[in-house]
């Protein structure tokens, strides 16, 4: 399944370089451009490419790059469970590339170790559900570390790696989406990726940013989703949400892998004659507060989707956060579309999932509200 | 050389014929030789000790062990040396050898369980006896006079501050302190022996090292009162001290997390060729957190040049080590992961300096960890939230406090070597006592960090939302002044 995006979007890549909200990010060895993914440009050389590959590329520029890059995590060596390290170990070597021990507290404590010293340290957790024992490493000490120390230390060259979310067969343990519990710890920036485009250019913005950064990487789309990825070395914006469809009706939030489903109903809610506006956070935190109110200001109707349960879930923070600041301009309740207050099930898993229609019903409920 | 050479001699006579120990022989005496490499180091590092449960079993007349017992050949140490050891020994009778990925095992018809422990535990290395004397044939490092004196000292106003810092809590001017009493060898001796290239990640019982450093009485009074001079800008409750420019990381409270940071650290320096190692503390407490064991096991494998050591003082808050764990302390757990280790009189200066010096020189030039078990006891309470009289008798602490205390003992030493008198002690106290009070008196008046300091720092930079809370907190303020502390500027 192939995301297409509109010339909005394209118009969107091209200034989504700007450097606003007085945030400065120094850049390693980066290039600054951004090409334009549908220009037939020559001097592009784009292939057509799935998310794996786009992360195996990011990697490979990543440790080019820099040499003191480093990637390390359980079998990356021969290139992954999902092959997004294939290639690195013959290229970069074993000091550079390495598998570690079976232990997410020791991957994550030592990348901080080897950050601090002022390394890029690209630490992969096999899945998102096993991130857990880490969560002490991440939360108590890689989130505090610059903010304790007074800035005297800091481990902003940590980047983790984790696949998550639904894959059609993965039950409890192989399809979480734990976003929402780092989403809530101040001092780390969490990312999620829709494409393989976005998903090479994010993680690039990643690494190179000097503050630790959770990237989850929606593994139901490693084979599936493909686009044309520019061959380059390309960072795009942390921070900044992108409007990925325009519309006037009502307004769409979500990230990952359910922007494609999200897409879905918005087309077959166009065919009702409702024009949705969707929005692709990319960072959920520091999230674009304004990119979404300015959304919500336009259309007075919001619906937010995710995968992890309603309960708790980033879609509860974005809900808060719209109604603070556009309440009189809201037409209608904040609607979620989200995953049951459950474990993820395997059998019941197509019961459990925001599904297409599932959103389609609450886009009418809310436009008719 | 010759103590290490000899105790493996002796070995290796006794098993000569027998096959097995062969590879444990050449791993003694490998290990013995890189020991060695310095002359006047005759540090006894496991894993040959005369309690080894292998050499144990020998002695046992009952034991067949030596003919059938399991043996590991541990391929990354050995190399190729103890491959060609084991393939040119006739296999007798039943011997027969698995290759598998781990390496070589020789087969035994007979089913024998590795004791739980040992009846014999790992032996303490120590140079000084009680009194303060040299123990006979006692191999350590020698230390000038210049070194020993500047280690007394530093030990004297470690006490010192500690002293007046708990008093300091105790009228209310602090909130919290956290003492090292009795810990001052440990703290200053391995300090001491290390170089300032070495990056330091302590647990919070180890201000001495920041003290060794050059950290001043002032920098730590600034700490402990939060104000503005503060190099952590307030953020954390005292003792939370860290200096990036004596590479000392800023102490965390939470237990052991420090451990795996200090081998990736490690990994950094071996990775940049630096003379240089990381050196991370914990108490036996922090021994049983997973990041313990995550972080020494990361360091076997990695190879990196770290140096672990753990202060074992008997208790983590009240709870002794009896319910801490039921191994023969934390020595033998660093040869469970492929650590070289070794337990020492951590109330010892000397010892913990020769110790430090030894692991030092293992860890950069082999990039290999060191695990190094300091056996002492924690005088004080475990913090001024602490009332150690509850969970222990009173006689107890008393006399670890007057006859181990390990300041006296080393003061004898220097002493008996003509390099410090009396009157140079209560000179010392004094000048550090009233630098001490000075430095209080002069901490408690000094402003506490702005208010904007409470948002800055969570990242590089103020991303929007801070930005925010900062403008609705300012207007708070304004009409609430009175909600909030006079002391910090706005």
């Amino acid at each position: 399944m192939k995301l297409e995006m509109g010339t909005g979007t394209a118009l969107r890549n091209i200034i989504g370089r700007r450097f606003g909200h007085g945030w400065k990010r120094p850049f390693s060895t980066a290039t600054c451009d951004v090409e334009n993914q549908h220009s037939a440009n020559a001097n592009t050389n784009a292939k057509s490419i799935n998310l794996y590959s786009a992360i195996n590329q990011a990697l490979h520029i990543a440790l080019e790059t820099d040499p003191r890059a480093f990637v390390f995590g359980e079998d990356v060596s021969f290139g992954g469970v999902f092959r997004c390290t294939t290639g690195l170990a013959d290229r970069f070597g074993k000091t550079r590339v390495f598998n570690t021990p079976l232990c997410e507290q020791g991957i994550v404590g030592f990348g901080i170790g080897l950050a601090a010293m002022g390394n890029r340290a690209i630490a992969e957790i096999q899945f998102a559900d096993y991130i857990y024992p880490a969560f002490d490493q991440i939360v108590n000490e890689a989130a505090k570390f610059r903010y304790r120390s007074g800035n005297q230390f800091n481990c902003g060259g940590l980047t983790i790696r984790a696949p998550y979310g639904a894959v059609g067969h993965g039950g409890h343990y192989h399809s979480q989406s734990p976003e929402a519990f780092f989403c809530h710890v101040p001092g780390i920036k969490v990312v999620i990726p829709r494409s393989p485009m976005q998903a090479k250019g994010l993680l690039l913005s990643c690494i190179r940013d000097p503050n630790p950064v959770v990237f989850f990487e929606p593994k139901w789309l490693y084979r599936l989703a493909v686009g044309e990825v520019p061959e380059h070395d390309y960072m795009l914006p942390l921070s900044e949400a992108e409007v990925i469809r325009k519309g006037s009706d009502i307004t769409l939030v979500g990230w990952g892998a359910q922007l494609s489903i999200m897409e879905q109903a918005c087309i077959d809610a166009e065919k009702d004659g409702i024009s949705c506006e969707l929005i692709d956070l990319k960072t959920l935190i520091p999230w674009d507060k304004e990119t979404v109110e300015a959304s919500v200001r336009k259309t007075g109707r919001v619906l937010i989707s995710h995968e992890a349960p309603v309960t708790g879930g980033f879609g509860a923070e974005i809900s808060a956060s719209i109604v603070e600041r556009c309440f009189l301009r809201l037409e209608a309740p904040v609607a979620r579309v989200c995953g049951l207050d459950t474990p993820f099930p395997l059998v019941f898993e197509p019961f459990y999932m925001p599904t297409k229609n599932k959103i389609l019903d609450t886009i009418k409920a809310t436009v008719n509200y | 050389m010759t103590f290490c050479l000899k105790n493996s001699r002796n070995i290796i006579s006794k098993l000569k014929p027998k096959v097995g120990l062969l590879s444990l022989m050449k791993q003694s005496s490998d290990c013995c030789y890189s020991s060695c490499l310095n002359h006047s180091n005759h540090c006894n590092f496991l894993p040959v000790t005369a309690t080894s449960p292998f050499v144990k079993q020998l002695k046992n007349p009952d034991s067949n062990s030596h003919k059938k017992g399991r043996f590991f050949v541990f391929e990354r140490f050995e190399s190729t040396t103890a491959e060609k050891q084991i393939a040119s020994v006739p296999n007798g009778e039943d011997n027969q050898v698995l290759n598998f990925p781990g390496g070589k095992v020789i087969f035994s018809p007979e089913m024998r369980f590795l004791s739980e422990s040992p009846s014999l535990h790992a032996h303490c290395y120590r140079v000084l006896d009680d009194n303060g004397q040299l123990i006979r044939h006692s191999n350590f490092i020698q230390v000038s006079e210049d070194i020993a004196v500047k280690m007394y000292s530093n030990m004297v106003t470690l006490q010192t501050l500690d002293t007046i810092f708990y008093e300091a809590q105790r009228q209310g001017r602090i909130s919290f302190y956290v003492t090292t009493i009795g810990e001052e060898a440990i703290n200053i001796a391995s300090a001491a022996a290390l170089t300032l290239d070495d990056f330091v990640f302590p647990q919070y019982r180890e201000p001495g090292v920041l003290l060794w450093r050059g950290f001043t009485l002032q920098e730590f009074a600034n700490q402990c009162f939060g104000n503005k001079a503060d190099y952590g800008k307030g953020r954390q409750m005292p003792i939370h001290y860290g200096s990036n420019k004596h590479k000392y990381f800023t102490v965390s409270s939470t237990i052991a997390t420090q451990i795996p940071h200090a081998v990736g650290a490690a990994y950094s320096l071996k990775m940049d060729k630096k003379d240089a190692c990381a050196v991370t503390y914990f108490g036996d407490g922090g021994t049983s957190e997973g990041d313990f064991h995550a972080a020494l096991n990361f360091a076997a494998v990695t190879e990196a040049p770290v140096i672990f050591i753990c202060r074992n003082n008997g208790w983590a808050i009240s709870t002794p080590t009896s319910d801490q764990f039921r191994s023969d302390g934390i020595a033998v757990r660093g040869q469970a992961y492929g650590v070289r280790s070794i337990r020492v009189d951590g109330n010892d200066v000397l010892a913990i300096y020769s110790a430090v010096h030894a692991a030092r020189k293992m860890a950069v030039n082999e990039h290999r960890p060191i695990l190094i078990e300091a056996v002492t006891y924690r005088v004080g309470h475990h913090s001024t939230s602490d009332d150690s009289t509850k969970y222990r008798p009173a006689d107890e602490i008393e006399w670890w406090r007057m006859a181990r205390d390990p300041v006296t003992r080393f003061r004898k030493w220097i002493e008996s070597n003509g390099w410090w008198s009396s009157e140079a002690e209560s000179q010392l106290r004094s000048s550090i006592r009233n630098q001490l009070l000075q430095a209080i008196q002069l901490a408690e008046k000094v402003e506490k960090p702005p208010v904007k300091d409470l948002f800055t720092d969570v990242y590089d930079d103020l991303p929007p939302n801070l930005r925010e809370q900062e403008k609705l907190l300012r207007e708070t303020i304004n009409r609430h002044p009175k909600d909030y502390p006079a002391d910090v500027p706005l």
